[in-house]
């Protein structure tokens, strides 16, 4: 008797650790009505990694093998001045952002692969130049992630600015995850904050701690290819590659810890564990995970009112199923989610415009402007 | 002195020999390092493609063209490709920035692995022929 009591107790017990936990991902819907239209409006790009504009008919965009253009109304001019990127893997010219005060100063940052330094292969490297037409002067290496290595994952890159005067940058794990996520001394498996002028700001989790990478601002990353702010509450929101089934969302506080390869949701992708924690003290849960995994690039909350019924969504792109995500979130949680352009190729970039459109950076295609049908 | 002279030459081809062409094994074993490191994410790990628009490795006809095959993984793929008589987007799969060593490690690998079993030799001197994406 006794010892049935125990087993219906341990039964339950289990029961209650399986499903207590965060919930599964809430499914994906395919759209039931397509009420916008899409338009190529820059083509003969191969991989569009980054965007930002300029105004509403200008932007610039790189394209990953070492490309950065000046787009004036569709019409693509190369601008020169731009160090060579280290080609290797996932590496490459990557992600490109106007300073908040471009109209005044005319300066751009923009993520490569760098050979810079010592040690054979690279890694991920923040410049920060100025621009006039068609070329770059005043270079300058903002931060250069070290060690060099000939690993061709997880660069990060993604750029995005607070409201405060602060720079966020991501550098992904570079292949070499049981060394360099978890520790502050090292590069790699970051998301970094510095001044707008290259400077680490004073209040950095890390800054005063002997021997720390004093620019990191969050750790414990895998490799984050989406970082953008909220127009609403000005809070920094991320996503990450995880491994296979551990794609993340998470919104990165200063100084705390998100757990790869400590804890994951996701597995080896030759389909071995890589750790059976899910979760642990002092490590951060996603407020999100994504299974099977999107392999998501890009993030943009959509801020304007010109697509009924999308405004405050997250918007996100997916390489490997080669769709758009839309995400509804109610109280920082996933509550919907939505396949938009289901087979249009690998997005990977997602930005609102100046004049509220939503763009997107398709591989093989171009950067798409996405139009409301009213 | 004969045996000297003998043995001179001998040991110097021996030199030649190992300068020039990595065993087979060793080249296998770089090359899954290489496949974990830069296919995986999109072949995956039984070569069959993540997803229905990646062709597969494994038992694809592709690989019967060895020149094509050094080509794709050196310089990348422009436009579609055929394999197995299916059509794929060939515009996904990107030159990798692998050195001439890499690339014949990782298609020795790809060629001797899953259900494939091609026993040619992929030398980096092959590779070092193809000087432009065919």
């Amino acid at each position: 008797m006794n010892k049935y009591f125990y087993i219906i107790i341990l039964f339950f017990s289990f029961l209650y650790t399986t499903f207590g936990q965060k919930e599964n991902p809430p499914i994906i819907f395919n759209e039931d009505k397509i009420n916008y239209r899409i338009d190529v409006i820059i083509d003969g790009i191969d991989i569009p990694w980054g965007l930002d504009f300029i105004s509403k008919n200008e932007m610039l965009v790189t394209e990953k093998s070492g490309i950065l253009y000046r787009v004036f109304d569709g019409q693509k001019k190369i601008i020169s001045g731009i160090p060579k990127a280290y080609p290797r893997g996932q590496g490459g010219l990557l992600d490109v952002a106007l300073h908040p005060d471009y109209k005044i100063n005319n300066l751009i940052y923009f993520t490569i692969s760098s050979q810079e330094g010592e040690g054979t292969g690279g890694n991920t490297a923040l410049y920060i130049a100025k621009l006039l037409e068609t070329k770059i002067i005043n270079l300058r290496l903002l931060y250069k992630a070290f060690p060099n290595t000939k690993k061709g994952q997880h660069w990060g890159s993604r750029i995005v600015f607070d409201n405060s005067g602060h720079l966020f940058f991501s550098v992904g794990d570079r292949g070499n995850r049981d060394i360099n996520p978890q520790n502050i001394e090292l590069d790699g498996g970051k998301i970094y904050r510095l001044n707008l002028d290259g400077s680490v700001p004073n209040d950095n989790p890390f800054k005063t701690k002997r021997g720390s990478k004093s620019a990191v601002y969050s750790f414990g990353h895998r490799n984050p290819q989406g970082l953008v702010i909220h127009p609403e509450t000005g809070v920094l929101w991320e996503h990450e590659h995880g491994p296979r089934g551990g794609d993340e969302i998470n919104i990165p506080k200063k100084g705390k810890n998100y757990g790869w390869p400590i804890i994951t949701y996701g597995i080896n992708y030759i389909g071995t564990t890589i750790t059976d924690k899910t979760e642990a003290l002092g490590m951060e849960q996603p407020i999100y995970y994504w299974k099977p995994s999107i392999a998501p690039s890009g993030m943009a909350f959509l801020s304007s009112e010109i697509y009924p019924e999308w405004k405050g969504n997250l918007f996100v792109g997916s390489l490997v199923f080669e769709y758009l995500e839309r995400l509804v979130i109610k109280n920082s949680k996933v509550v919907y989610r939505e396949k938009l352009m289901d087979g249009i190729g690998r997005v990977r970039n997602v930005k609102q415009g100046p004049d509220g459109y939503l763009y997107i950076g398709v591989e093989g295609k171009g950067i798409i402007k996405i139009s409301p049908l009213l | 002195m004969r045996s000297f002279l003998l043995l001179y030459f001998f040991s110097l081809f021996g030199l030649i020999y190992s300068f020039q062409k990595k065993p087979m094994d060793k080249s296998l074993k770089d090359g899954s390092i290489i496949y974990e490191d830069f296919c995986i994410q999109c072949h995956g790990p039984n070569g069959k493609g993540l997803t229905k628009k990646i062709p597969p490795l494994d038992n694809s006809d592709f690989l019967l063209n060895i020149n094509k095959s050094i080509s794709i993984i050196k310089y990348g793929a422009k436009g579609p490709i055929v394999v197995n008589n299916k059509e794929y987007d060939g515009n996904s799969m990107i030159s990798q920035g692998l050195d001439d060593e890499e690339v014949s490690d990782v298609l020795n690998y790809i060629r001797n692995n899953w259900g494939n079993s091609h026993k040619k030799q992929i030398n980096i001197d092959l590779v070092n022929k193809v000087k432009k994406p065919i």
